[in-house]
C-alpha cells in the first residue's frame, strides 16, 4: 500500500482530488472562523445589553434614593447568583461593596465600557481555595485559575465614587468553544472523508487505467483477440475502452487481412509457380525440337501471365480492403457504366450465342470510381455469360439498374444452373473459393471477391441469391447524399 | 498517292529511335538495352535519378522509359524536374505500383504513358514505339488514310475504295486509333485504355472480339487485308 501511494499522487483523478480537499479545507477553515467570530459577536451584544439594561435599573435608585438606595440595590443584586457583576469603589479604587473580589489592575480607572475583556475575580471563590489548598506552592497559579474575564461598564458618581457593572464572560467563551469545537470535529471529518473518497477514487481510477494498460501489453504482446475490459458502467473509461476495442477489431480485420493474403499467396500461388518450374524442367530435360521448345516457352510466359494476373488481383483486393483513397472517388454515372461494359461484352456475347440485355432508365449517380465499378461490373457480367451456357434454354443474362428501397440496385442474373447451395453462394465470393463445377473454366477464383471488395469500397453490398433457375448477383449502391 | 502513304508509314514505324533507359536494376536495364537494339532502336542506360536526369537534360532523346522508384532521385522528380525545364520528350513510366490513383499521379507528374511492371516487351516496344513524336502530330489531322481506307475524324465518316462503311460509335474510335498508329503494333492493352478507357483486365479476350468485328466490316469485300493480327503483340493496320 506505501508503494502503492505515490503511484495514486500521480494519477490526474488523485492530483485533481488533492487541489480540491486544499480549497475546501481553506473554505471550511474561513468557514470556521466566521461563524465562531459572528456567535462571538453576538453574543457580546447580548452581554453588553444586559449590562446597559442593569445600569439604567441601577440609574433609576440612584435617582429615587441616592446613594444609599445604590449601594442596597447593588448588595442585593450581588448576592443574586448569576454572572453579573457589581461593584462600589471609592475614588481611589479601593473595593468598598459588590460581588467581586479583585480585578486586574488598572479596570477601574478606565471610564465607560472597557475595551478589551479583562480578568476578575469573585468574592468566596478564589479566597475559598486558597484556604483549601494553602500547601500549594504557587498561590498565584490558583489566583490565575479562579479569575475569570468578564466585560463592564465604569461610571463615576458625582461624588468620585465608582460604579462598575459586568457580566461575566464565562457563558460565550464555552459556547464560542462549543461552537468551535463542533465546526473543528465536522471539519475534521470532511476532510477524513474527502481524502477518504479521493483515495479510493483515485484508486478505482487506477485500477482502471492498470487494467487498460494490463489488457494493452497483452495485445502488444501478440494476442490481437485480446480486448480491453468494458465495466458496463458508462462512464468516460468505458467510452475509452469501447473506441479502443473499435480500433482493435479494425487493426485485428486488417491483420487478418493481411494474413489471409499472405497464406494465400503461399498456397494459391505456390501451385502454380510449381507448374511453370515443372514445364521448364520438362522442356530442358532431352532432346526437343525447336517448335516444342516454343511451345514450352509460351506455355511458360501464359503461365507467368496468369500468376501476375492472380497476384495483381490480390494486391487490389487488399488495397480496397485496407482503404482506398479518397482521391479515386468521384460522381460516377453507373447508367453510363451499365452500357459501356454491356458494349464492351456485347460482341462476345453474341459469340458465345448468350443474349444480354439491359434495363437502365433514368439517372443513377454515385460517389465511386468508376473503373473499379467498371471492373467489378465486367467480373461479374463475364461470370454470369460463362454460366448461363448450361442453360436448357436460350442462355441469357439480363442486367438491371433500378431503384429499390432508397437504393440503387444493380442485378446480373443469369438463366444457367445458378449455385443451389446456399452454403456455396455464401463461399463463393470468398478468395480463391472455386466450385466444384468451376474449376474448369479459366480463372483465378478471385473475380467476384474482387467486386466484393469494390462494393464495400463504395459502402454498398454484393449479394448472391438464386434467380431459379439462374445466378441473380446484385451490387446494392447507397444513393449519392444531397448537396455533396 | 497511295504509294506516298504507305511510304510516310513505314518511315514512322522502322524509324529508328533514340531512347534513355533509366532503371535501378542492371540485369531489367541490360535486357532492355538488348531488346531494344534487335527493335532497331538505340538505348542508353543510366543507372540512378541523377545520372538520368543529366543524360535527359543534355541528349536530344526520342523518348525516355522511366522507372518509378530509383535511388538517389525518384522517378517521378526526374520527369517533373525535366518537364520545368521545358523538356518535352515522351515519357514511360515503369511502375511496380499499378493502381488507378498511382497511375494518375505518374501521369500529372508528366508522364505520357504508365506500365506497371511486371510487363510483356512486346507491350513496351508498342507503347514506346506509340510515343513517337511523329504519332503526336497525327492528332491535328482530320483526315487520317491507310491505303485506300479513309477516316473523316469530323463528318465520322469511313470509306475504303470510295465505298461508304457504317461503323458503330466505338467501332470508329477503335479505327481512329489504330489509323492514327498506322503501321504501328497496337497491343489490346493499349486499345482497352484508349478506346475504352479502363485499365483493367477484362479476362475474356473482349477485344479481339471487337476487332475482329472490325475487320470483318473493313475487309469483307474488299482485296486485300489491311488490319494485321501480330502475334504475340497486338494489332497493325497496314496498307498491302
Amino acid at each position: 500500500m506505501a508503494l502503492r501511494l505515490p503511484a495514486i499522487m500521480k494519477t490526474t483523478a488523485a492530483r485533481l482530488s488533492a487541489l480540491y480537499l486544499i480549497l475546501f479545507t481553506l473554505c471550511a477553515v474561513l468557514l470556521v472562523f466566521y461563524m465562531t467570530s459572528l456567535s462571538a459577536r453576538m453574543l457580546t451584544g447580548q452581554t453588553m445589553e444586559t449590562i446597559n439594561e442593569e445600569v439604567q435599573g441601577l440609574g433609576s435608585a440612584y435617582q429615587r434614593g441616592g446613594l444609599p438606595l445604590l449601594v442596597r440595590t447593588i448588595e442585593r443584586r450581588s448576592r443574586q447568583p448569576g454572572a453579573n457583576l457589581y461593584l462600589i469603589a471609592d475614588a481611589n479604587g479601593r473595593i468598598l461593596s459588590g460581588n467581586v473580589q479583585s480585578l486586574q489592575p488598572g479596570v477601574l480607572n478606565t471610564d465607560g465600557w472597557t475595551e478589551i475583556p479583562f480578568s476578575y475575580q469573585r468574592f468566596g471563590e478564589g479566597a475559598d481555595r486558597r484556604n483549601t489548598n494553602s500547601a500549594d506552592p504557587e498561590p498565584a497559579q490558583m489566583d490565575v485559575e479562579a479569575r475569570h474575564n468578564a466585560i463592564a461598564v465604569v461610571l463615576r458618581l458625582p461624588n468620585q465614587m465608582i460604579v462598575m457593572v459586568g457580566r461575566d464572560l464565562g457563558e460565550p467563551e464555552r459556547f464560542r468553544a462549543v461552537v468551535r469545537r463542533a465546526l473543528m470535529v465536522a471539519l475534521g471529518m470532511m476532510g477524513l472523508g474527502a481524502a477518504l473518497i479521493w483515495y479510493f477514487v483515485g484508486r478505482t481510477a487506477l485500477r482502471h487505467i492498470d487494467n487498460v494498460s494490463e489488457a494493452s501489453r497483452r495485445i502488444m504482446g501478440g494476442d490481437l483477440s485480446g480486448r480491453l475490459p468494458v465495466t458496463g458502467a458508462g462512464d468516460e473509461f468505458d467510452r475509452l475502452s469501447e473506441n479502443l476495442n473499435t480500433m482493435l477489431a479494425r487493426i485485428a480485420n486488417l491483420n487478418e487481412g493481411l494474413k489471409q493474403v499472405s497464406d494465400n499467396i503461399a498456397h494459391d500461388l505456390k501451385t502454380p509457380l510449381t507448374r511453370l518450374r515443372n514445364r521448364a524442367e520438362a522442356a530442358l530435360s532431352g532432346q526437343q525440337k525447336p517448335a516444342e521448345y516454343r511451345a514450352a516457352l509460351e506455355g511458360t510466359i501464359a503461365e507467368s501471365d496468369q500468376l501476375i494476373r492472380t497476384f495483381n488481383a490480390i494486391l487490389m483486393i487488399s488495397r480496397l480492403e485496407a482503404g482506398y483513397s479518397a482521391e479515386a472517388v468521384s460522381k460516377v454515372d453507373l447508367a453510363a457504366a451499365v452500357r459501356d461494359v454491356v458494349e464492351l461484352y456485347e460482341p462476345v456475347a453474341e459469340e458465345a450465342g448468350v443474349g444480354l440485355e439491359t434495363a437502365a432508365a433514368g439517372s443513377f449517380i454515385v460517389d465511386g470510381n468508376r473503373e473499379l465499378v467498371a471492373q467489378a461490373l465486367s467480373n461479374i457480367v463475364d461470370n454470369a455469360m460463362k454460366y448461363s451456357v448450361d442453360s436448357t434454354e436460350k442462355p441469357m443474362v439480363r442486367v438491371t439498374l433500378e431503384r429499390v428501397a432508397g437504393e440503387i440496385r444493380l442485378s446480373v442474373i443469369d438463366n444457367g444452373q445458378g449455385i443451389p447451395d446456399d452454403g456455396d453462394r455464401k463461399r463463393v465470393t470468398e478468395r480463391f473459393v472455386r466450385l466444384e463445377k468451376s474449376r474448369s473454366q479459366p480463372g483465378s477464383g478471385l473475380g467476384l471477391s474482387l467486386a466484393k471488395a469494390i462494393m464495400k469500397f463504395h459502402h454498398g453490398r454484393l449479394e448472391l441469391s438464386s434467380a431459379n433457375p439462374g445466378l441473380s448477383v446484385i451490387m446494392t449502391f447507397p444513393e449519392r447524399e444531397a448537396g455533396k | 498517292m497511295n504509294a506516298n502513304i504507305m511510304e510516310q508509314a513505314e518511315i514512322a514505324y522502322s524509324g529508328a529511335m533514340k531512347i534513355l533507359v533509366i532503371e535501378d536494376d542492371r540485369e531489367a536495364a541490360e535486357y532492355l538495352e538488348k531488346a531494344l537494339a534487335e527493335a532497331g532502336h538505340t538505348a542508353h542506360v543510366a543507372g540512378d535519378g541523377e545520372t538520368g536526369f543529366a543524360l535527359a537534360d543534355s541528349g536530344d532523346y526520342d523518348a525516355m522509359i522511366v522507372d518509378r522508384m530509383l535511388p538517389r532521385r525518384d522517378g517521378l522528380s526526374v520527369i517533373a524536374g525535366l518537364r520545368s525545364r521545358g523538356n518535352t520528350t515522351p515519357v514511360l513510366i515503369l511502375s511496380a505500383l499499378g493502381e488507378v490513383d498511382d497511375r494518375v499521379t505518374g501521369l500529372r507528374a508528366g508522364g505520357d504513358d504508365y506500365l506497371t511492371k511486371p510487363y510483356a516487351f512486346s507491350e513496351l516496344l508498342a507503347r514506346i514505339e506509340v510515343l513517337n513524336r511523329r504519332a503526336a502530330s497525327r492528332e491535328a489531322e482530320t483526315v487520317y488514310r491507310t491505303g485506300d481506307l479513309e477516316l473523316d475524324r469530323l463528318s465520322h465518316t469511313v470509306r475504303r475504295a470510295s465505298q461508304d462503311i457504317t461503323l458503330q460509335p466505338r467501332e470508329f474510335r477503335l479505327l481512329e486509333y489504330l489509323m492514327r498508329h498506322a503501321g504501328q503494333v497496337v497491343t489490346r492493352t493499349m486499345l482497352l485504355e484508349n478506346v475504352w478507357d479502363y485499365h483493367f483486365d477484362p479476362q475474356t479476350n473482349v477485344i479481339d472480339v471487337h476487332v475482329s468485328r472490325l475487320r470483318g466490316k473493313i475487309e469483307k469485300g474488299f482485296d486485300s487485308p489491311i488490319l494485321h493480327t501480330v502475334r504475340g503483340a497486338g494489332y497493325m493496320l497496314k496498307a498491302g
